[in-house]
Order: C-alpha cells, then sequence, then structure tokens
C-alpha cells in the first residue's frame, strides 16, 4: 500500500514530464489527487494494509497528517489547474512533476517509521517544493526561493544531527537498534539520557526551522506570500504539519522514556513566543498574502503550546492539525482569487473584495473568522479544548498568554481582513478579466464546508482517527 | 588507525580556520574540497575491519564532497565573474579567532557528554562540533551567496563527522539518502545562484533587502 501511495504520484510526474501538451498536462493534478484520495481512504478502512514494512508505518498520528495532506492536495490540485490556464505563457511541465512529486514525498514523511527515512523525506520535500516558489521568475520570488532553501537545509542539516545523537543515544546504551520507531520506543528508557537531551533540542529547532517556529521561521513569509497560491496553500496547510509530525515523534520518544517532562518547557515557550513574534508582525503588514504566513506562523505556535501542555492537551492539538490545515487552505485559495482580481497583494490597493469578487471576498472573511477562533467552526473547538488543558495543567500564565495572544491576533488580522473585503474597490481594478468561477472558487468552499462540520460536529471515523493517536502517543512503558 | 584518524581530524579543524580567515572564493571551494575529501576516507579508518557499508560511503562521499560539488561550486563562480568576499560582517581574522574560540568549546562540550568506550580514544565529536560552528560563522557573517553555500557544506562536514560514529547502525541506505538530498540540494542551490546573478547582477544576497521583516 505504502509503494502504491508514494509510487503513484511518481510515476505521474514521469508522465507528466514526457506529456508534451502544457494546456492537458495540469488535468493529471486532479486525477491523481482523486487516485491518491482513493487510495488513503482504502488503506484507511483495512488496517491490515497500514503496516508495509519495518520502516514504512502508517502510524495513527501519521494517518492523521496524510488525511489533511490527501485533502488539501485534491482542492489545490484542482485550483490549479485553473491557475495554470491563467499563467499559459508560463510553461509549467517543471511545475507539474515537482506539484507531484511534493505529494509523493509528504506521503512518505508521513509513512516513514525509521529516524533515519523520515529525515530524508523531510529534506526532499524542500528540495522538489523550492522550485514551485520559484514558479513566478521574479526577483521578490528568487529572494524567497534563496532563503528557503538555505534555512531550511540548515534546519534540516541540524534535525540530522539531531537524529545522529537520537541514534548514539541508543548505541550508547548498547542497544542494538536498527533505529526504526517502534525499536526506539521499547528501549526509551534505556536510552542515554544526555544524548537524548541535546537530540531532543536540535530536533525541536530543526525540524522547527521547517514548521515555521520563531526565532527560526525568517524564511516562511516570504515564501508564503511569493509562491503560487496553491503551492502557498499547500505548503501552509500540509508542509508544515509534516514538519509537526516529525517533532511529534521525537517528542514521543522523549515521553516514552518515562521522564519525558523535560519537553514541556522549550515547546510552551517557542509555542508562545511564536504566537508573539506572529501577533507583532501582523499590526504593520499591508500585504495580505504575508499575514497569512503569520497566521500559520502562530497556528504552529499553537500546536508546539498543544504539545508543551501534554496528555492532556493531545486530543485538541490533534485535531488542531487537521482544523488549522484546511483553514489555511480556505484562505490562500481565497486570497489567490482576490489576487487575481486585483493584481496587487497590497491592501492599499485591494479594496472592496466583497464587491469585486464576492463569492471569494466571502470566503476570505468567513475563513478569517474561522482561523481566528470564532464559533461555530473547527479551530474554536480545538483551540478551547487547548486552552481548557493548559488551565486544566495549572499552566495558568501559557494560558492566560494564549487568550492575550489569540486576542491580539484577531485585532491585527481583522484591521487587514476588512480593510481588504470592505469598501468600493478603484476604478482602474474593474478592468481585469479575473471572475469567480468553478475551479477556483469550489475547492475553498468545500473546505470551509469541512472546517464548518468539524465545529459542529466530529464524525464517528475522523474521532477514532484521533483517539486512536492520542492512544498512541500516551503509550507509556 | 585512531592515530591516523586523529591526525586528519586536526587537519579537518585547521581547514576550518583556513576558510575562516580567507577572502578568496576560488580558494575557498578548494579548501571545501580537501577537506570533504579528507572526510570522505575516514569511513574507512573508523572501525577495524571495512565493510562494505563504509567502502561505498567513502566512495560516494569523497566523488561527490571533494569532486562533484566543488566543480558546480568552480561552474557557478565563473559565470558570475566574482572573486572576491566583500568585506564580511565580522572581519577576517576576528571570525578566525571565533572560530578558535567555537573549537575550544566544542572540546569542552564534549567532554560532557558520555562516549562509548570504543569512541573515547578519537576525537570525533569535538571536531564534528567545532566544523558545525565554523559553518554557523560562515554563514552568518559572509554576504556573498556562494560563501553562505560554503558555509553550508562546512556545516554538513561536520554532521557527516559525527554520522561516523553510526556507520555501522545507520543503514547503508540512509547514508546514501544524506548524500543525495545533499547533492541535489547543492544542485538546486547552485541553479537558483545562477539565477540571483542574472538578477541582480552582483551576488550579495543582503542586498536583496526588498523584503523586510
Amino acid at each position: 500500500m505504502a509503494y502504491a501511495m508514494i509510487l503513484l504520484p511518481l510515476v505521474m510526474a514521469a508522465l507528466a514530464f514526457a506529456l508534451p501538451s502544457n494546456r492537458w498536462r495540469p488535468w493529471l493534478l486532479p486525477v491523481t489527487s482523486l487516485a491518491h484520495g482513493a487510495l488513503v481512504a482504502w488503506a484507511l478502512a483495512h488496517p491490515a494494509l497500514l503496516t508495509q514494512s519495518s520502516w514504512l508505518v502508517l502510524d495513527p498520528p501519521g494517518r492523521l497528517v496524510l488525511v489533511l495532506v490527501s485533502v488539501l492536495f485534491c482542492a489545490s490540485a484542482f485550483y490549479t489547474v485553473d491557475y495554470l490556464r491563467r499563467r499559459a505563457e508560463h510553461p509549467n511541465s517543471v511545475f507539474c512533476v515537482c506539484f507531484l512529486t511534493f505529494l509523493s514525498m509528504m506521503t512518505l514523511v508521513t509513512w516513514s517509521h525509521h529516524l533515519g527515512l523520515m529525515w530524508v523525506a523531510v529534506e526532499a520535500t524542500t528540495l522538489v517544493s523550492a522550485p514551485l516558489i520559484y514558479f513566478d521568475r521574479t526577483h521578490n520570488s528568487i529572494e524567497a526561493t534563496w532563503k528557503y532553501l538555505l534555512v531550511c537545509s540548515i534546519g534540516i542539516a541540524l534535525a540530522l544531527m539531531g537524529s545522529f545523537f537520537l541514534a548514539y543515544a541508543s548505541l550508547h546504551a548498547g542497544l542494538d537498534s536498527s533505529l526504526t520507531f517502534e525499536n526506539l520506543l521499547e528501549n526509551a528508557p534505556a536510552l542515554s539520557r544526555p544524548w537524548l537531551y541535546a537530540a531532543f533540542v536540535l530536533s525541536l529547532v530543526g525540524y522547527g526551522t521547517k514548521m515555521g517556529l520563531a526565532p527560526v521561521h525568517i524564511w516562511l513569509p516570504d515564501a508564503h506570500s511569493e509562491a503560487p497560491s496553491p503551492v502557498s496553500a499547500l505548503l501552509s496547510g500540509a508542509l508544515l504539519n509534516c514538519a509537526f509530525l516529525a517533532i511529534l515523534r521525537i517528542y514521543h520518544i522523549c515521553i516514552a522514556t518515562g521522564e519525558g517532562t523535560f519537553t514541556s518547557g522549550p515547546l510552551i515557550g517557542i509555542g508562545l513566543f511564536s504566537m508573539a513574534v506572529a501577533g507583532l508582525f501582523m499590526f504593520c503588514q499591508r500585504d495580505f498574502k504575508r499575514m497569512l504566513a503569520y497566521s500559520s506562523i502562530e497556528h504552529m505556535g499553537i500546536l508546539a503550546l498543544g504539545l508543551g501542555i501534554g496528555a492532556p492537551a493531545l486530543f485538541g492539538t490533534l485535531l488542531h492539525i487537521l482544523n488549522s490545515g484546511l483553514t489555511k487552505g480556505v484562505l490562500f485559495l481565497s486570497a489567490g482569487n482576490i489576487y487575481h482580481a486585483y493584481h496587487s497583494k497590497s491592501t492599499d490597493v485591494v479594496r472592496g473584495a466583497l464587491r469585486r469578487v464576492p463569492l471569494s471576498g466571502a470566503l476570505f472573511l468567513t475563513g478569517f473568522l474561522a482561523i481566528t477562533g470564532s464559533p461555530p467552526f473547527g479551530p474554536f473547538i480545538s483551540e478551547f479544548s487547548i486552552l481548557n488543558a493548559a488551565f486544566g495543567a495549572s499552566h495558568y500564565w501559557a494560558a492566560g498568554l494564549f487568550l492575550f495572544f489569540l486576542f491580539l491576533i484577531f485585532i491585527g488580522m481583522g484591521i487587514l481582513v476588512l480593510k481588504v473585503v470592505q469598501g468600493h474597490p478603484s476604478e482602474a481594478v474593474q478592468s481585469s478579466s479575473y471572475r469567480d468561477g468553478g475551479l477556483t472558487c469550489v475547492p475553498p468552499l468545500l473546505l470551509m464546508a469541512l472546517v464548518l462540520l468539524l465545529g459542529l460536529y466530529i464524525p464517528a471515523p475522523l474521532d477514532t482517527l484521533i483517539r486512536d493517536a492520542v492512544n498512541f502517543l500516551e503509550v507509556t512503558p | 588507525m585512531a592515530s591516523v584518524l586523529n591526525m586528519l581530524l586536526v587537519v579537518v579543524l585547521a581547514l576550518n580556520l583556513y576558510l575562516l580567515g580567507n577572502s578568496r572564493l576560488s580558494a575557498t571551494i578548494r579548501i571545501v574540497a580537501a577537506q570533504g575529501a579528507l572526510i570522505g576516507v575516514m569511513p574507512l579508518l573508523v572501525h577495524q575491519q571495512v565493510g562494505l557499508a563504509a567502502f561505498a560511503v567513502s566512495v560516494a562521499a569523497i566523488l561527490l564532497k571533494g569532486v562533484l560539488i566543488p566543480w558546480m561550486l568552480m561552474r557557478a563562480l565563473r559565470e558570475a565573474q566574482i572573486k572576491r568576499e566583500v568585506e564580511p560582517l565580522i572581519g577576517f581574522l576576528p571570525s578566525m579567532i571565533l572560530g578558535a574560540l567555537a573549537t575550544a568549546f566544542a572540546l569542552a562540550f564534549a567532554s560532557h557528554l558520555p562516549l562509548a568506550r570504543e569512541h573515547t580514544s578519537h576525537l570525533l565529536v569535538p571536531a564534528s562540533v567545532a566544523t558545525v560552528l565554523s559553518g554557523f560563522i560562515l554563514l552568518t557573517t559572509r554576504y556573498k551567496a556562494l560563501s553562505q553555500v560554503i558555509g553550508y557544506l562546512v556545516l554538513e562536514n561536520g554532521v557527516f563527522i559525527f554520522g561516523l560514529l553510526l556507520i555501522e547502525a545507520m543503514p547503508l541506505i540512509v547514508e546514501m539518502g544524506v548524500l543525495l538530498d545533499l547533492f541535489v540540494g547543492i544542485f538546486v542551490i547552485s541553479i537558483i545562484v545562477n539565477h540571483i546573478n542574472r538578477a541582480f547582477s552582483l551576488q550579495n544576497t543582503p542586498r536583496f533587502g526588498e523584503q523586510k521583516d
């Protein structure tokens, strides 16, 4: 099953490379996404398929992230067809090949059950997504790609050092470890502590760079604002969560040692700091895609905070992976439509989106309400659950700051979003040819419906999926 | 074997300092190539008997770090037509001194970490930490895009030195995956460097500066 899921997009990528037609090539993306989605659904329905070999196992948190990746990829793929049609002057073969390979590598991250393999997969996602950010070939996009490649590669190199330290922790204890997560979890109590601590810190900083935690987030605002919108949606909704999955797995090993409390401080600290940075930078923003990038940093901060609070917040944290990822998809895709209607990302130009592109404007506004944690949308439930757990576990300071930053971000983001959607568009803007269409509006609309659904009612299979993951992560020897 | 290995590691540390003090880009590429080749030999020296895995990693690393990547960088350098690093954020001599301090720190740090008995006789851990730190100094203080790539390579070399301790525990395919990722990474980076060069004519990364926060 794993091979099918990972190889399918690669085969399609080869096909995309071979196909000469610039016009028909993009349709390979939605086809692949539907097939990939079907494979994921089939695998989840048959638990026997979830273990391929000792290296490729889809553990419960991996399942959750894989579902998110597949859904978001599907939405972005349909959207991309229209996006590339409007950019017909650009050759798109490299774009399509990288887009499909990106899916394959993210799938590999979720499946990998080996410390080294996971590292290779995470690094590979950086390399294949760099050309996607560079699609526009402008000065700003080169700068963004350069920062993305260099900063993420350095971060990932540190994560490799962390993985090596973890491997040495097991070697030093005289364990004949195969470095699969299963093996590391079994032997966790015997791991050499100093090496384990150092490994955790390096992995947190390393994978945290990729995940966009402040202060190592510097690549993120540029990359998210310069990349084409469907790519931003995938980077923000899917890729960052894949990096979080890597941190989650290292965290799990630390917890399994039985003395995992040392992880709590750094995670809570870095989480709150990310929220603070996001809140501060949101106030002086005029570029609405950049604002969304800072919102991604905020939500990665919330995930780190939730993980730092520990067991009581796990359910909320895992639910928040889905909620924030899907809402980010809505926001970036609708922001892309607004960008195409105005050919600008600056709020000096973009006014009156509700009049100019009513559906996209409404989606952008609703997405904003959802992401800032307003009821009745999904993120409200998960953020409330994390807050509740923070009070329950008597992290009063963290809970208070969490609330304060949420409030700050609500105001900062609100000012900017209202500027974009309200008012009257200027005359010059009316002439642009973009109108809301099926391919550009249905994907974010469906994602929005999912976010609303998650706020009102969590379907039973999803509930089981999250509870499985919580039980899996709480296992102590 | 351990004494030969230690000697090579000391040479690697000296090369770090030499790199930090050098302003000619073509010279720094040569130094990093020499360092890469030296490190490539080490998998053969770490353990008493040389296994197939160690041999394969050694050959791949020498080819990649010692020949292929420096060649790509040299080509990028020729196309960019630049010779020297501009005056860095921290001068060449101070950054050399910083590098020496980092090496001292690495020795102190490594002595706090418990080592398995068969690893106590050599300098792998401090050399690895010192090389990673030197890479960081290069990355943070240099302006030219190519110098930063060299900093990244030095950092990777440091990580690779630590990986030598695990050469038997890490499966071959993972080691190869790591090297492949490095290669593709540098390949993509050198393409981007060319584009930066065309777009900005000067390769100073801070010259970008259009996107502030």
